[in-house]
């Protein structure tokens, strides 16, 4: 019964999204004035009925229901049960249920949290968002039904791809989703706006809050998602550009072009249309990751088993989406006013270059994730990897860092580019010092990491400086947010750049009792023990590690082989250094009774993810800090948050 | 500036960047792009450039493991009776091996050897990677 009342569910929130649409858009008609009160309720239930339906897919794994064929060929009953839960997204019809599921529970936030924004505009975005609704509950309902029973119930299940059987499973996929779906706000918010033409500093200061949030679950989906891959595929990279990947990444990048622009829009009432069309285009990103993903039509080390048929479904809701938007930016485009003024040196000018970069780095990432789908459809067969989009992002990733370490130094419509100078002196001091330094004691790091390091301590002084001379606890809780996000940037950039400069690898085969030297660290091979898992047996080797002589501490890779599916994987063992990671992952053993192992000492390379981290806390901060302020009412006015500017730039001219 | 002129400035500033990008991203990828071999188009169009990053992809028809314990010595074969005679090292992925799919990235040696410096590892024991089912071989091959 399960299984038949989620699949009810999931048609009575397609229907709802069907009449959401339809109300919304009799509601704008003349006299339809009387329809604006319904649109709200029916976006909440619609959120509810899905949220249901999703629940009713999680039980369905719970009880490990063999009948329901998602459950069968995905579960088995002797799984422990975070992995049962879990294993509710970790397969293709499940993550499009939770993907539909963030749809419709953010429509159902806005309909339920939204009160700034115009009438008609709340009930533009709400058909909106119905209308992507719609295509993809058709999508759900004929082409990936979550709850299709099995004619024959089988015995026993297949069992969950092991690879996906960590803990990482229960956290990343829904934070992504979060904010690769939740950018979809965004995208109904620009439709909405563009047909009750109101895009101003109003509706730029209501979007606000949503782009950022989405943006916080992208940042740290991103993040957890790359350490998940670090640890778990036992490669010890933590950046493979790999489709999947990129098809987070270009939403990221589109989302944090937006949360820039939109500031200029609120603050500032410039860049209108720019906005609008970014917040287009993040969704649209969004759509096309879901579609690469969900394809497989790219090589990809993610990529597992699907039914390429589904991918033509994607394609054709992507290009009716995508194009309906723009056309109807093509259309209403002469109607967004044009935006106030502003000199080349500024911080509105900054921001525009934050955005062009971002937009250039993203249409690099895009061009270079979907080319080979194009020689494809010409009949040769080409793969793109990391030498290109190391080659071609860096360099301007780094510009971009730079840009970002002046822009809040930077007063709004007008600065001196003397006056900026002298406050970026003590930051390029700092800069040139390291770059001195680093070309005397280590002349032979490749040339990114070389100025990643470089840059790193000027863009982490630099975005300090808006709290320099300011009474901090007077310092809106937003100026706190953007500091720390920045100086994450600088964190996670030293990260990136250390452990690019300095990773020390060694492989091996070994016998026991043999010592391996890797950077200071001697690791002395112990030998191998089985061990068994609640649904996989292992080998388990010992290494007992010292670090220049100091202290032995023991560190355990396995090798594990499951029994359902068949399939080995490898776990690899890390110990945490303030300065470091020691990585160790074991491989095979040959007949001369050695093991192959692979040791890294990676300097630094935490500081990546708490850079991530760093970032999406001052993205928080910043979302309570412009939350709270609204709430204590006082509604800025257009013309008062011009003249006035803002607390931001006054600081940074003290 | 007057109104007109910073949004036309501002249009025309972000249609560079786009064009700067695409012709940013030909260049990259003429340089930087690997293109895909099967054994059967090295017999038919010749081996590439030696020490040009390229990928390759067939079956694994068989498997060596060289004394350093560490590399291997593979074969790699797919419907037409071409072979490519590869070595990599470090540790294979869990689902290398024999009659099983593998796609391989890296060089070509004077010798006519494949260097292979990544081996991508598949995910799932279905998958298939498009390149391979794209030229009829499916999972079904590794089971013959």
């Amino acid at each position: 019964m399960i299984a038949e009342t989620g699949l009810a569910l999931l048609w009575l929130a397609a229907a709802l999204s069907l009449l959401q649409l339809i109300l919304g858009w009799a509601a704008l008609r003349p006299g339809g004035e009387a329809l604006l009160r319904i649109v709200r309720p029916v976006a909440v239930a619609q959120g509810l009925l899905v949220a249901f339906a999703f629940l009713a897919l999680i039980w369905l794994f719970l009880q490990t229901d063999l009948s329901v064929k998602l459950v069968a060929s995905n579960s088995h009953s002797a799984k422990p049960w975070l992995y049962k839960f879990a294993g509710a997204w970790g397969n293709h019809e499940g993550s499009m249920l939770l993907w539909v599921t963030v749809l419709a529970v953010a429509g159902a936030a806005v309909a339920l949290f939204e009160r700034r924004l115009r009438q008609d505009t709340l009930i533009a975005t709400l058909a909106a968002q119905a209308a992507i609704g719609l295509g993809f509950y058709a999508f759900l309902i004929f082409a990936s039904n979550p709850f299709e029973r099995l004619p024959m119930v089988p015995i026993e299940g297949n069992g969950l791809n092991p690879l996906l059987q960590d803990p990482g499973l229960a956290f990343h996929p829904p934070t992504l989703y979060f904010g690769y779906v939740g950018i979809s706000i965004a995208f109904s918010f620009a439709v909405g706006a563009l047909i009750t033409r109101d895009v101003g500093p109003a509706f730029a200061r209501a979007m606000r809050p949503w782009i950022l949030a989405a943006w916080i679950f992208l940042t740290i989906g991103i993040t957890a998602g790359s350490y998940w891959a670090y640890y778990e595929l036992g490669w010890g990279g933590w950046w493979f550009w790999d489709p999947v990947e990129n098809a987070s990444l270009m939403p990221w990048l589109a989302a944090t072009a937006l949360l820039h622009s939109v500031t200029v829009l609120a603050t500032r009432a410039g860049l209108r249309a720019w906005t609008i069309m970014l917040a287009v285009v993040a969704f649209s990103m969004s759509m096309i990751g879901t579609f690469l993903v969900r394809s497989g039509i790219l090589t990809s080390v993610h990529a597992f088993a699907v039914d390429p048929k589904r991918g033509t479904f994607i394609l054709a809701l992507l290009t009716l989406y995508i194009g309906g938007a723009l056309l109807l930016f093509g259309l209403r485009v002469r109607h967004v006013k044009e935006g106030s003024t502003f000199e080349p040196v500024s911080r509105e000018a900054s921001l525009v270059i934050n955005n062009l970069l971002l937009s250039v780095i993203l249409a690099l990432v895009f061009v270079g994730t979907l080319y080979p789908l194009v020689t494809q459809a010409f009949g040769f067969e080409i793969s793109v990897g990391p030498p290109y989009f190391n080659l071609v992002t860096g360099p301007l990733a780094l510009v971009l860092v730079l840009v970002m370490a002046l822009g809040p130094i930077l007063k709004w419509r007008r600065d001196r580019l003397h006056a900026v100078a002298n406050r970026f002196a003590v930051p390029a001091v700092a800069s040139a010092l390291t770059l001195v330094a680093l070309l005397v004691f280590a002349p032979h790091i490749g040339i990114l990491p070389l100025f990643g390091l470089a840059i790193a301590p000027s863009v982490a002084l630099a975005s300090l400086a808006p709290l320099w001379g300011r009474n901090l606890r007077r310092t809106p809780l937003f100026t706190w947010g953007m500091v720390i996000a920045h100086f994450g940037i600088a964190v996670s950039l030293a990260g990136m750049a250390a452990d690019s400069a300095f990773t020390q690898e060694k492989l091996v085969a070994a016998r026991p009792g043999q010592v391996i030297e890797v950077s200071n660290f001697s690791v002395r091979f112990n030998g191998v023990e089985p061990v068994v898992g609640p649904n996989w047996t292992a080998v388990r080797a010992e290494l007992q590690a010292t670090r220049n002589g100091g202290s032995p501490f023991l560190l355990h890779p396995e090798a594990r082989l499951f029994s359902s599916p068949v399939q080995d994987t490898s776990e690899a063992a890390i110990q945490t250094f303030w300065n470091g990671q020691l990585y160790a992952a074991i491989g095979q053993p040959d007949t001369a009774g050695r093991w192959q192992f692979r040791l890294w000492w990676k300097p630094f390379v935490t500081l990546i993810w708490f850079g991530g981290i760093l970032i999406a806390f001052g993205g928080l901060l910043s979302l309570i800090g412009r939350l709270r302020r609204e709430h204590r009412g006082k509604p800025v006015s257009e013309t008062e948050a011009e003249t006035a500017g803002n607390p931001e730039a006054k600081a940074a001219t003290a | 500036m007057k109104k007109k002129h910073q949004r036309l400035t501002l249009l025309l500033i972000a249609i560079a960047a786009v064009l700067g990008a695409v012709l940013l991203a030909m260049w990259g990828l003429r340089g930087s792009a690997s293109f895909f071999y099967a054994p059967e188009d090295i017999a038919r169009q010749g081996r590439p450039e030696v020490n040009k990053a390229v990928r390759v992809g067939g079956m694994v028809r068989s498997i060596e493991r060289l004394p350093d314990g560490v590399s291997v010595s593979f074969v790699i074969g797919d419907n037409s009776q071409h072979r490519i005679q590869a070595r990599y090292t470090g540790i294979t992925p869990e689902l290398f091996q024999v009659n099983s799919g593998v796609i391989a990235d890296g060089h070509f040696q004077a010798d006519g050897t494949f260097v292979a410096s990544n081996i991508l590892a598949k995910h799932d024991e279905n998958y298939m990677p498009p390149e391979l089912t794209d030229r009829g071989m499916h999972k079904t091959d590794a089971v013959r």
